[in-house]
């Protein structure tokens, strides 16, 4: 139905955000990929001499490097795993016939409103904090040894705080597709003597496929990325117990301000985002298409 | 014919889920509670926080004496609707123009878009720098109100696409029969069809915008801080400090707390990214 | 006052930047500052100088690390985002001696400021190539903070002459009642060259170690440095608090003056806050003793100053300088201990404060850190001769990424994520790279 006139003022009504989003990613990008070959630091001024390589050897080389993108790949598998669970399970329980479903619905979903910096500083502080937290108060109150979280099981920490503010997102999502599905179908299968577990297998998971590959998709965008509430909590360790690759790349541009070294380390992370995105991109262009 | 449901089912099930919501909101109930203390008092043991000692603003007074919270407020306003709505001004059109004209390339041109927000911002933060210092807009609205507006465009535009790729073509070639041209196509039947959708658009857009962190702490210093800035003195001040960052917390996230509880139906309803057919 | 909120209402509502408003008579100043007690208590003294001066400032307050992050970009990159800058000791000289930072040196000729009243230690440690680029607000070594209370019903005799580190190990486990919610010491445990090593640093000082050798090459690796991490590690798992690897000054302070801790060898200028009855709950059972010693007593107490210091990219110098020397002049200690009490007064900069008569009734205590801080001396740190300047630090750019890099390695060790060993051969390994990599070592 398309004709040639309506192509070409399609074009024009893309052509603004395709050129301002080109800009945002090039503009940067090139200038991240010139700095990545100077030896340039901040606390240095001179010439900015162009080296090569070196600054990409010293990034690899660095020792916290495999450990980042170890860290990365734990925190995202993790937050992604407990929500896209969690989220499920919490979208059929909310799911159910039940008093007060909006007030029930809105405190689910409240923590996503919250901004990570805050939701870190006051689960660092008023809950974890094992002297003063809730949670240590709790412990000893009951005789236990608190628990000192950030120091003993520091990434099972911050999946856990990323993941109460995430969660809310994927039940909301998982849980407007639950709602779009056939009641009556279900009832049929239901008539027809399939269980609950059979219902849930064969009828309410296929029907949810479709959402949780968002779900997915958009976490992973924001996870890749994750950086205040690691800044607020634990700044990226003990050790190098918690620093992702972000928070590697913030290390060495913005606290050694090596801005050579910190540009290689984002270029590689731009490549490295680049190819979880090529894989996610045909996953869900896949699922979408359907 | 909808199953009927005993009235026992419906508590149990009542009764499971608040506990499910309680849980999850208890630490925004906490540190509302905590708000209300004094900081000595904040320390205390849970119980006697709750029972055994009085409720004061002093916390709130504390706060606003140290930094003006009515001025982050009003930028944390400015910068994330208005980043929200020049999106919207971007993105309408490119939307249409891939649902309704899809070409080959629109699928690609759409994913190519949503990888560039995997962009680590930390690895682009000093070019960034360097040229907003030689446009002379650090620490300015406009400044940031781009770069977020930069940040949710592809979001905008996804989400956009999804409602707009739902709405039947046969309704907008009705409406091209009856000679409306492209801005009344868009203006006076696309727009009021997609009005659920972009309103849930629009309140993410905000939400994201306003909790916003590391560029929003990074570009400002005192003219366009928004309440990012104001929350990040509290981290660590000297002394007791529970019921400060408390009540600091709470002004920084009640209005988005309070606008999304009040739109949480528009939100819900569309917030699918075309996931529910 | 109106008309001054008028012309910012204005200029901010055009959306221009604040370079119109230096037209006017009034001025705009942005100040860039720490979330400490100090300056807090400046910030509620300032309308003062607002109201008498007719300026206005714009208070940036951040947390230490965001702050150094935040300044450190806005200079290096001359964005010209604040007028003021709060800097310490380890950066005013290295940014000085690179041009980013206004002399200051007009202050000398100023009768009414009387730099002379500041102590030269505190001057020199501010200048660099005979230049001042800050005025100090407070100045401060460490030394330790007990509990007498404790110590009597502990039996425990508070040395009167500086005890070893071994001496204080002792004290601390005698002292420990985690039951009753007392730790036997509380030492800064966060990661970060300004936070666990700094009073790591001075531990190492006193165990005979040394950051470098006389060519710049890193000891991390030495026996001296793991002894001091190993006595540094098990001290705080023997007598410190849960989750001391989350603990800076700050949170420290919070737990000493809520009574929960017997010593804690940190920074003077927290001596009139913990002293002070009405922040503090321990105001009547608190006294000092020195940092210990071991294998010798150089270097056993660190040196830092606060201070202000005005970016060369600010465009409003001179009200900058005004803000300046008000907010470090004798007026400005004075309104300060009437605001807040004498034994709140910022310490360690003048002399005429410290001997003033008030200071001394109500902060007893102030000849002892005045004399501490007097005999420090950064150029010899250490045992071995060493290349470097600075007690707890070493002033050279490329420190600021060694430090926080081996502070993380400490802290890990500190958690249990790994051990003495494991945490100073992956410092050393850094330390070298980072030597190389600034063409320090081939």
């Amino acid at each position: 139905m398309a004709t040639k006139a309506s192509r070409s003022s399609a074009r024009l009504m893309i052509a603004p955000a395709v050129i301002l989003l080109l800009g945002w990613m090039i503009i940067p990008l090139a200038m991240t990929l010139y700095f990545s070959f100077l030896r340039y630091n901040l606390l240095q001024p001179g010439d900015n001499p162009f080296v090569g390589w070196e600054n990409y050897y010293w990034f690899f080389t660095d020792p916290s490097f495999s450990a980042a993108m170890w860290n990365t790949l734990v925190l995202v598998g993790g937050v992604l795993t407990i929500t896209t669970l969690g989220g499920i399970c919490f979208a059929l329980l909310l799911d159910r016939p039940m008093f007060g479903q909006g007030i029930i619905r809105i405190m689910v979903i409240a923590p996503f409103f919250v901004m990570p910096t805050v939701s870190g500083l006051v689960w660092k502080n008023m809950f974890m904090n094992p002297v003063n937290g809730i949670f240590g108060k709790i412990a000893s109150g009951l005789g236990f040894q608190p628990i000192d979280f950030f120091g003993q099981y520091p990434m099972a920490s911050i999946i856990f705080i990323v993941s109460w503010m995430w969660l809310p997102f994927a039940t909301l999502i998982l849980l407007t597709a639950l709602q779009s599905l056939d009641q009556e179908q279900l009832e049929a299968a239901e008539m027809d003597g399939a269980n609950w577990l059979n219902r849930f297998w064969y009828m309410m998971l296929p029907h949810l496929g479709r959402a949780i590959t968002v779900v997915i998709l958009i976490q992973t965008i924001f996870l890749l990325s994750i950086f205040a509430e690691i800044l607020v909590t634990t700044n990226g360790g003990p050790g190098v117990a918690t620093t992702n690759l972000t928070y590697l790349i913030y290390v060495s541009s913005l606290l050694q301000f090596d801005v050579g070294i910190g540009s290689a380390g984002g270029v590689v992370a731009i490549i490295l985002a680049n190819i979880v995105a090529f894989f996610l991109m045909r996953m869900i262009g896949k699922n979408l298409d359907a | 014919m909808a199953r009927a449901v005993t009235n026992k089912t419906k508590v149990w099930n009542t009764v499971t889920s608040g506990t499910l919501g309680f849980l999850m909101f208890f630490p925004i109930l906490w540190i509302l509670v905590l708000s209300f203390k004094t900081e000595e008092d904040a320390i205390r043991a849970p119980l006697e926080v709750l029972f055994a000692s009085d409720w004061t603003m002093d916390s709130f007074a504390a706060v606003q004496a140290r930094s003006d919270y009515f001025k982050h407020f009003m930028n944390s306003v400015i910068i994330s609707v208005g980043s929200t709505l020049v999106g919207l001004l971007i993105a309408i059109p490119a939307a249409w123009a891939m649902a309704f004209v899809p070409a080959k390339r629109t699928k690609d041109v759409l994913m190519w878009m949503l990888s560039t927000k995997m962009l680590p911002p930390v690895g682009v933060l000093i070019p960034i720098y360097l040229i907003f210092r030689d446009l002379g807009i650090l620490d300015s609205r406009i400044g940031l109100t781009f770069v977020l507006m930069m940040i949710n465009l592809p979001i905008i535009i996804w989400m956009l696409y999804t409602y707009f790729k739902e709405i039947p073509g046969e309704i907008l070639e009705a409406a091209r029969m009856d000679g409306a041209s492209l801005r009344e196509e868009v203006i006076y039947v696309l727009t009021p069809m997609a009005i659920p959708g972009m309103a849930s658009t629009v309140l993410l857009c905000i939400i994201l915008a306003w909790n916003e962190a590391f560029w929003t702490l990074n570009l400002t210093a005192a003219n366009a801080a928004p309440l990012t800035a104001f929350i990040a003195s509290y981290s660590s001040p000297e002394g007791l400090f529970y019921a400060k960052l408390s009540a600091a917390s709470i002004m920084a996230i009640a209005p988005i707390l309070i606008m999304g509880w009040f739109s949480q139906k528009q939100l819900v309803r569309g917030l699918t990214f075309g996931a529910v057919k | 006052m109106s008309i001054k909120k008028a012309l910012l209402t204005t200029a901010v509502g055009f959306g221009l930047s604040a370079g119109i408003a230096a037209n006017a008579m009034a001025e705009e100043i942005t100040i860039a500052t720490v979330n400490n007690a100090d300056m807090i208590t400046m910030q509620e003294l300032a309308p003062a100088w607002e109201e008498a001066t007719g300026n206005t400032i714009n208070w940036v307050v951040l947390e230490e690390n965001v702050l150094r992050q935040r300044t450190t970009t806005d200079i290096a990159t001359g964005g010209g985002s604040f007028d003021i800058m709060f800097i310490g000791a380890y950066e005013t000289p290295i940014w000085g001696a690179k041009g980013w930072l206004t002399p200051l040196n007009d202050f000398a000729e100023d009768a009414d400021y009387d730099l002379e009243d500041v102590f030269p230690l505190v001057r020199n440690g501010l200048s660099a190539d005979g230049n001042l680029y800050a005025l100090p607000l407070y100045s401060e070594t460490s030394f330790t903070f007990y509990r007498t209370d404790l110590f009597e019903a502990a039996g425990i005799e508070a040395p009167t002459s500086q005890p070893t580190y071994e001496e204080f190990a002792e004290m601390a486990a005698k002292l420990h009642d985690p039951e009753n919610g007392i730790y036997g010491t509380c030492q800064r445990g966060k990661a970060g060259w300004g936070e666990n090593m700094a009073f790591v640093g001075t531990v190492a000082n006193a165990f005979g170690a040394d950051w470098f050798d006389m060519d710049w090459n890193p000891q991390l690796d030495s026996p001296e440095w793991n002894a001091a991490v190993t006595y540094y590690v098990d001290l705080m798992t023997n007598s410190g608090p849960p989750g001391a690897s989350a603990n800076g000054h700050n949170e420290n302070r919070a737990l000493f003056k809520d009574g929960k801790c017997a010593t804690w060898v940190d920074a003077t200028s927290a001596a009139g806050d913990v002293r002070n009855p009405e922040t503090s709950s321990v105001a009547d059972t608190t006294d000092f003793f020195q940092a210990p010693q071991q294998v010798t007593d150089k270097g056993t107490g660190w040196f830092w100053s606060w201070a202000l210091a005005i970016p060369a990219s600010s465009q409003k110098t001179d009200t900058a300088k005004e803000f300046l020397k008000w907010a470090t002049s004798k007026e400005y200690f004075e309104a300060v201990g009437e605001a807040k009490g004498w034994v709140a007064v910022p310490s360690g900069t003048r002399k005429s404060v410290e001997e003033d008569a008030r200071r001394l009734e109500a902060a007893p205590f102030a000849e002892t850190i005045v004399e501490a801080i007097l005999s420090v001396n950064p150029a010899d740190p250490t045992r071995d001769p060493v290349p470097y300047t600075g007690v707890q630090f070493v002033a050279i750019p490329e420190f600021q990424g060694i430090g926080n890099y081996v502070g993380q390695q400490v802290a890990a060790a500190l958690a249990g994520q790994s051990t003495v060993e494991e945490a100073l051969a992956n410092s050393q390994k850094f330390a070298v790279r980072e030597m190389t990599k600034a063409g320090y070592i081939k």
